[in-house]
């Protein structure tokens, strides 16, 4: 019964960082709850549910500013704030645009980028753009600070590298140069059919007709949110011809681990995200 | 538990609850306002939208203890205090954008929130702020009609 879970709701995050002194059996924080209250909904593990931190209330994770080169995403800041901050439309408009998309405008006004991260799908939405842009992931406890790169963060299907005396604070993303971008691509449509979704996220530019600092990441292609390490040596240095496409695709369609199910293939989802790659590529170097 | 303390269209309620109640749950069991449906119970379809501080939300989604102190505006509250219709009713009712009427108080709470924030309202801009909320009857294009006719009219 939901009604039996005790919820503590901190106001602050040293009130919050006391309850997980002594993080009580169950433990599960709730954010946005858009992830969340549906999966109690629908009764997924709610037996190992003993207890939940509520964090909505602590204004002090919702925030999108720039500091020392580093854009910074708070763990409370909603789809709707990344949308809308001229911040991040003027500095990552990949970022405004993604969210934009997700679900719709009262998903927006709730679902969070903490809450993304967290709840760690092999298909949401930030993960990929996250992992290309070369964010850190800033985490804290009672035990304080750490950072983990976000490519290090994503241990298995659905698993993080989170204590679980610890919360998700904020999101670092390197700011881009003059001559880099950030671009995306996703194929398939939200949730009913998250599975098959595909995502795949580049960074990088060209410098003198060669790219230069590529990061290449994909969603919905492996358990856990992939950075695409072989694409990216097929292509560092390179100027962008369909000699080094074609390399980047091979390497990339070898290296994520797409599963076969109802929805697709995973012959089809490889050809698919090859295919995103291919039409990507000239964007980081127009 | 939790002593929930809440504005409801302009009023203080009160409820004892669990925190992890849904706000729709409060509002139709606790409050007796039934205006405001549930379809999906996931965050799907928008029938339960409400305004939470005056943001749009799938009341499906928010647990009580999220709306502690808040300010809700539910269907039962876009009604003109004397009890006629809202521009924006009545221009659902002129427009035959309600057939069946489950999707429409979350539509028009949606479509509310998309006047209030006073964007210019083209077609495009109309549907994305309604995209949340699944009708099976209309069709949406009178939905949509009557929105943007809404929107025109509280822009003048
Ligand atoms: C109709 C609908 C459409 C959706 N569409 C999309 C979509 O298009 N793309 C997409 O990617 N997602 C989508 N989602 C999923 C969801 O909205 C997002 O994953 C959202 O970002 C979750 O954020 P939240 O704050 O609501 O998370 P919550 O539900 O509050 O939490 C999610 C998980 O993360 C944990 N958690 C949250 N915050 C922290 C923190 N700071 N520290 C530690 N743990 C934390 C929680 O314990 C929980 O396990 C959709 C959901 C719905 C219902
Ligand atoms: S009932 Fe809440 S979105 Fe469908
Ligand atoms: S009028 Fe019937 S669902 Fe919209």
């Amino acid at each position: 019964m939901i009604s039996r879970i005790p919820v503590t709701s901190a106001r602050s995050l040293p009130e919050a960082y006391a309850l997980l002194e002594k993080p009580p059996p169950g433990l599960r924080v709730l954010a946005g709850g858009t992830d969340l209250m549906v999966q109690l909904q629908a009764r997924v593990g709610l037996e190992r549910i003993g207890h939940v931190l509520d964090i909505w209330g602590l204004r002090e994770l919702r925030f999108v500013d720039r500091a020392e080169g580093l854009l910074r995403l708070g763990a409370l800041a909603t789809y709707g704030d990344l949308r809308d901050s001229p911040l991040v439309r003027e500095r990552l408009p990949a970022l405004a645009e993604l969210s934009r998309e997700v679900g719709a405008r009262a998903i927006q006004s709730r679902g969070t980028l903490g809450g993304n991260v967290c709840n760690a799908s092999p298909a949401g939405d930030t993960l990929p753009l996250l992992i290309a842009a070369g964010a850190s992931f800033v985490v804290g406890g009672p035990r304080g600070e750490r950072r983990i790169a976000a490519d290090q963060f994503f241990v298995a299907y659905r698993r993080t590298a989170l204590a679980p005396d610890e919360l998700f604070l904020r999101a670092e993303l390197p700011e881009l140069a003059p001559h880099e971008r950030l671009v995306y691509r996703k194929v398939g449509t939200r949730r009913a059919q998250s599975i098959s979704r595909t995502l795949l996220a580049l960074r990088g530019g060209a410098l003198g007709g060669r790219l230069a600092g590529v990061r290449v990441a994909a969603g919905g292609v492996a358990p856990v949110p992939l950075r695409c390490r072989l694409a990216e040596a097929a292509l560092e240095g390179r100027p962008v011809d369909a000699l080094a496409v074609a390399a980047a695709r091979a390497a990339l369609e070898g290296e994520i681990r797409p599963i076969s199910d109802l929805r697709g293939s995973a012959d089809y989802r490889r050809e698919v995200t090859g295919n995103l790659l291919a039409r990507l590529l000239p964007e980081l170097a127009g | 538990m939790i002593e929930l303390v809440l504005d409801v269209n302009g009023a203080e309620r009160s409820a004892r609850v669990p925190p992890l109640r849904r706000l729709l749950d409060v509002l139709r069991e606790e409050f007796g306002l039934t205006g405001t449906k549930e379809g999906c119970g996931e965050g799907e379809c928008g029938a339960c939208s409400v305004l939470l501080d005056g943001e749009l939300v799938n009341a499906c989604l928010v647990p009580a203890c999220q709306a502690q102190g808040a300010k809700v505006v539910t269907v039962e509250g876009l009604a003109r205090p004397d009890g006629t219709p809202s521009t924006l009713q009545r221009l659902f009712l002129e427009r035959g954008a309600a057939q069946c009427g489950i999707c429409t108080p979350g539509m028009l709470l949606a479509a509310q929130r998309f006047i209030d924030l006073g964007a210019t309202p083209t077609d495009e801009a109309v549907r994305e702020a309604l995209a949340g909320n699944l009708c099976r009857c209309t069709g949406y294009s009178k939905i949509v009609e009557a929105v943007i006719e809404a929107a025109r009219e509280a822009r003048r």
